[in-house]
């Protein structure tokens, strides 16, 4: 448990790290960015310089960066001038809402999808692997797009952007699910196929189960195992593909913070998110153990 | 005719272990001698199979004559009191027929074996009994009946109440046969739960109570394990368990004991007996004859999906009418095979004396190796090497004397685990060394030791007359050609993109041109067709990868092979060819060898001594007939009494031709 504990703090400090380098190798200057639409003179810049420290060695700024982060401060925003961890805060729910929902589509459509076509005819394999390529190979935007010009612009069923009520939620939900749901559900697929041949389930039709319960009962189980060696996978898809489609829907929440902050060179928010995304990797990558070994008894021993 | 049902029923007491019953004939055959004539003229292949299929010879179209006796033993006898009873059974997948027109029956409380190697479709025809011949299979029958219900118009729905509640079924490797990530308590339960067959509360306790009675120790703690967590042969009993959780009248096991330890097959086997005896029928699915001698009343052989001979038990093993059947029963090795192939029964070569007789009980320098100096003196007398050193001082070890290869005082840990432990043996030239244990007891990691790819932590080996082990792996590479090894499994071992050709030609340190020839030389000598050199390992069957296997081995003319289970993974008339062929390039190049097995009467068959191990100690070492024939320690006395034999008495009269034809071809 401590060497967890170790490893993921070694995952935050190389993300603050890798992201605090390339922010710094990007074109363009930070004061330019501080100044902003104000008034700029000579004097101003050096005030600017000298209240955030600008003048210091880089390695200087970088370890008090770091010092301050052990302290829980994630700074201030170059651009709004407000605390980050406020700018997160209050942009933090609706990119949960949404990742969420989009997982639990991805997740219910993909075990549907699996569940009902494993061992099946030929055709209707065949028609859900086509259905699950165009999903994973369709950039997402893509996927959006169709969907809103199908739903939103032509039967009006779903509002076209905001994110105002549960029905706003649906098609962004969607947009992201999709994919996942292409993935997961060859996935799933494939490892229930693989389960229903093995011996295990010879010996359990002859107890006289029927197939769904042997899908249900055992198989299901095995084809786990692959899956949620996925949901790591996915985990990065859903924090990826937030970005663009709350972009795309114009929703508020934390990817529409990552893009104005990366475009506008907004080093401190920036900074916080990625820091963000990496805690919940490294949450969920733990978790995922916790799963793995509650799922498969034979990786405890 | 007269014999009753409980007469007639087990040739084995069911108390006692169901091995080697030998039916003393005269004693109960005569009975049954009677239909043997009859027998015969079914066996013959293609008219029985017509016979058969010409509407009223019999009931049933004339079973064999125990389901007649066990028929005749209840009231009515006829179609109704077969269990299950299928006429004509074919079976395909997409077009290749795999069951040819089997016809067969199951009275109750009858134990029917189907015998065969495979591919012969035993499995097949089994599962089809219970509609599990799996999918987009073609299933036909002229009359296929199941519980007294015509299973030909069965839907999925008619099928599952039958499974589980009518017959259980009982497959091979319980590691995978039962769901690896469930309990097993969970997994007998379930059988409880499909067909209801006791109230929800009570399912706990019942499980315990049919683990108990399948001899599981500590239910409450077993039935919360998994099968991982339990030995080989707990875990089959775990699935005997479920598979009679049901209380089933019918017990269909498919290989039930392939893959076990032979002390463990012993106890799987007497359980299925206690069921037996317990008034279940038992169909029984195996390629081993012996076991299946060992339980069945009646014996069905099969071959490429269609029996050629059907039969009481102790006729079809004692006196076989079909050729492929006496091939079979031929081809398992034992201790009467010895010095013949066991192909056609014609003598084996003489292995060539060693160049110089071994010196008298090892040289001083090796005392510290008894007592396998003395057995291998005894060996090398056994092989008709006439001993003149025999109680005359041999003055110094000469050329010829000096063991190929000796393990002294061997011992090897992993982790707080001591897996060989105190081992020596010698092994002289030209000699076969047997080791034989079951599995754990440390063969492999002795056989890795002797081939110094695992460094000993005690004792040391050494190859030739020089050092072996401890050496760094540059000194030894020079000498790495004289000792090789033949694994139980060639297509792990080959890299399966490269051509045998290739394979073969990798140990040989020669020339291109004559490379290519010695390996085709090699295949030659192996048996093989020349263009196999171009075959890649999966293009090959079983027995052909062995024989690539072994060419491979034999091209750098070694001077000791170690054969590591070399014959465990093939049917036992590919085991035939290879043992012979084994024995046969044995005898022309003087090779020595170290063959591990866990099949007593292959080792029995080939070698000269025997070392048997038991965790991770030689518990018995000597000659190999005297070993198996008068077993000092109890380990070895458990082993061999374990061993499930065919039964040993032969026929008079009435079966003759068949007996005197077997017999002239065992000698």
């Amino acid at each position: 448990m401590i060497r967890r504990l170790g490893a993921g703090l070694a995952v935050l400090w190389a993300a603050a790290t890798a992201s605090y380098l390339a922010l710094l190798l990007a074109p363009g200057d930070t004061v330019d960015v501080l100044v902003g639409e104000g008034p700029d003179t000579p004097q101003i810049r050096a005030a600017i310089v000298r209240e955030w420290g600008l003048d210091r060695p880089g390695i200087v700024q970088y370890l008090a960066y770091l010092w301050r982060l052990l302290h829980g401060d994630l700074g201030r925003s170059y651009q709004s001038q407000r605390g980050v961890g406020e700018i997160l805060a209050t942009q933090v729910g609706p990119t949960v809402q949404l990742t969420l929902a989009a997982a639990a589509a991805g997740v219910t459509l993909a075990g549907l999808i699996a569940v009902v076509t494993a061992g099946r005819g030929r055709a209707a394999r065949a028609a859900v692997s086509a259905a699950e390529l165009v999903a994973v190979s369709v950039p997402p935007f893509l996927i959006g797009i169709v969907l809103l010009a199908v739903f939103s612009f032509t039967l009006g069923w779903f509002p076209v952007s905001g994110a105002a009520g549960p029905a706003a939620l649906v098609l962004p939900a969607l947009t992201l699910g999709l994919p996942i749901a292409g993935v997961l559900g060859q996935v799933l697929r494939g490892g229930l196929e693989r389960a229903l041949e093995q011996p295990f389930a010879l010996t359990a039709r002859a107890r006289g189960l029927t197939e769904r319960a042997l899908v249900t009962r055992h198989a299901l189980r095995h084809a786990l195992i692959p899956a949620v060696t996925l949901a790591g996978w996915f985990t990065g898809s859903l924090l990826g593909g937030a970005v663009i489609t709350e972009v795309l829907f114009g929703r508020p929440g934390l990817g529409r913070v990552a893009v104005d902050a990366v475009t506008g060179r907004d080093m401190p928010v920036v900074m916080a998110v990625v820091l963000l995304s990496a805690c919940v990797y490294v949450v969920i990558s733990t978790l995922l153990d916790l799963a793995y070994r509650a799922i498969d008894p034979q990786t405890r021993s | 005719m007269t014999t009753t049902h409980d007469q007639d029923l087990p040739p084995t007491p069911p108390d006692d272990p169901p091995i080697a019953h030998a039916p003393a004939p005269g004693t109960e055959d005569p009975g049954r001698s009677e239909p043997g004539t009859g027998d015969l003229g079914r066996s013959v292949p293609g008219t029985g199979d017509l016979g058969r299929s010409v509407p009223g010879t019999g009931d049933l179209g004339g079973f064999g004559p125990g389901a007649a006796d066990l028929r005749a033993g209840g009231p009515g006898g006829g179609d109704g009191r077969a269990l299950v009873a299928v006429e004509d059974l074919w079976v395909g997948f997409g077009g290749v027929e795999v069951v040819r027109g089997v016809s067969l029956s199951v009275a109750p409380g009858e134990c029917v074996a189907i015998v065969g190697e495979s591919g012969s479709g035993k499995s097949v025809t089994a599962r089809t009994l219970l509609g599990l011949a799996g999918p987009g299979a073609d299933v036909r029958a002229s009359a296929f009946t199941v519980a007294g219900q015509d299973a030909l118009g069965f839907g999925p729905r008619e099928w599952r109440a039958l499974r589980g509640r009518f017959a259980g079924l009982v497959l091979q490797d319980a590691l995978v046969s039962l769901d690896p990530l469930r309990t097993v308590g969970a997994e007998i339960a379930e059988v409880l739960a499909v067909h209801d067959v006791v109230p929800r509360a009570w399912r706990g306790s019942r499980v315990l109570e049919l683990l108990e009675s399948v001899g599981v120790p500590e239910p409450e703690v077993r039935a919360r394990q998994r099968p991982h967590e339990l030995s080989g042969g707990l875990r089959q009993r775990v699935l005997i368990a479920s598979a009679i959780a049901a209380e089933p009248e019918l017990i269909i096991a498919d290989e039930p004991t392939t893959a076990l330890d032979v002390t463990v097959q012993a106890q799987v086997l007497r359980l299925l007996a206690e069921r037996r005896a317990a008034g279940s029928a038992l169909l029984l699915i195996s390629h081993d004859l012996a076991v299946v001698g060992s339980i069945a009343d009646r014996v069905l052989v099969m071959r490429e999906g269609r029996v050629v001979e059907e039969g009481p038990a102790p006729d079809v093993l004692v006196a076989p009418a079909h050729a492929y059947t006496r091939a079979l029963l031929a081809a398992v090795p034992s201790a009467a095979s010895r010095g013949t192939r066991l192909t056609d029964g014609t003598p084996l070569p003489r292995r060539p004396a060693p160049p110089e007789p071994p010196s008298s009980p090892a040289t001083p320098a090796r005392a510290g190796v008894q007592p396998s100096g003395l057995a291998g003196d005894r060996a090398a007398r056994s092989y008709g090497a006439a001993a003149p050193g025999k109680g005359v001082e041999a003055p110094g070890p000469g050329v010829g004397a000096v063991p190929v290869l000796v393990g002294a005082g061997l011992g090897r840990s992993y982790g707080s685990r001591r897996v060989v432990d105190d081992v020596s043996f010698v092994l002289h030239r030209g000699e076969t060394l047997g080791v034989v244990g079951e599995s754990g007891s440390g063969k492999t990691t002795l056989a890795r030791l002797a081939l110094a790819l695992l460094e000993p932590d005690q004792g040391r080996v050494s190859l030739l007359g020089g050092p072996w082990s401890g050496l760094r792996e540059r000194e030894r590479r020079p000498r790495r050609p004289r000792i090789q090894l033949i694994s139980q499994n060639p297509l792990d071992s080959f890299d399966p993109r490269h051509t045998a050709g290739r394979l073969i030609a990798e140990p040989l340190r020669l020339p291109g041109r004559e490379r290519r020839a010695r390996v085709l030389d090699l295949l030659a000598r192996v048996g093989l067709p020349p263009d196999m050199a171009a075959r890649h390992p999966r293009e090959l069957s079983g027995g052909q990868r062995q024989r690539i296997a072994i060419a491979r081995a034999l091209g750098p003319r070694p001077d000791v092979l170690v054969a590591d289970e070399p014959v465990s993974a093939l049917d036992v008339s590919v085991q035939a060819q290879v043992l012979d062929l084994l024995a046969e390039l044995q005898a022309e190049y003087g090779t020595a060898m170290v063959f591990i097995s866990h099949d007593l009467g292959v080792v029995h068959h080939l070698a000269d001594r025997v070392l048997v191990m038991k965790d991770g100690r030689v518990v018995e070492e000597g000659d190999v007939a005297e070993v198996f024939a008068r077993p000092r320690h109890p380990y070895t006395r458990e082993l061999v009494a374990a061993v499930p034999r065919l039964p040993a008495g032969r026929p008079a009269g009435s079966r003759g031709t068949a007996a005197e034809q077997r017999v002239g071809a065992g000698t």
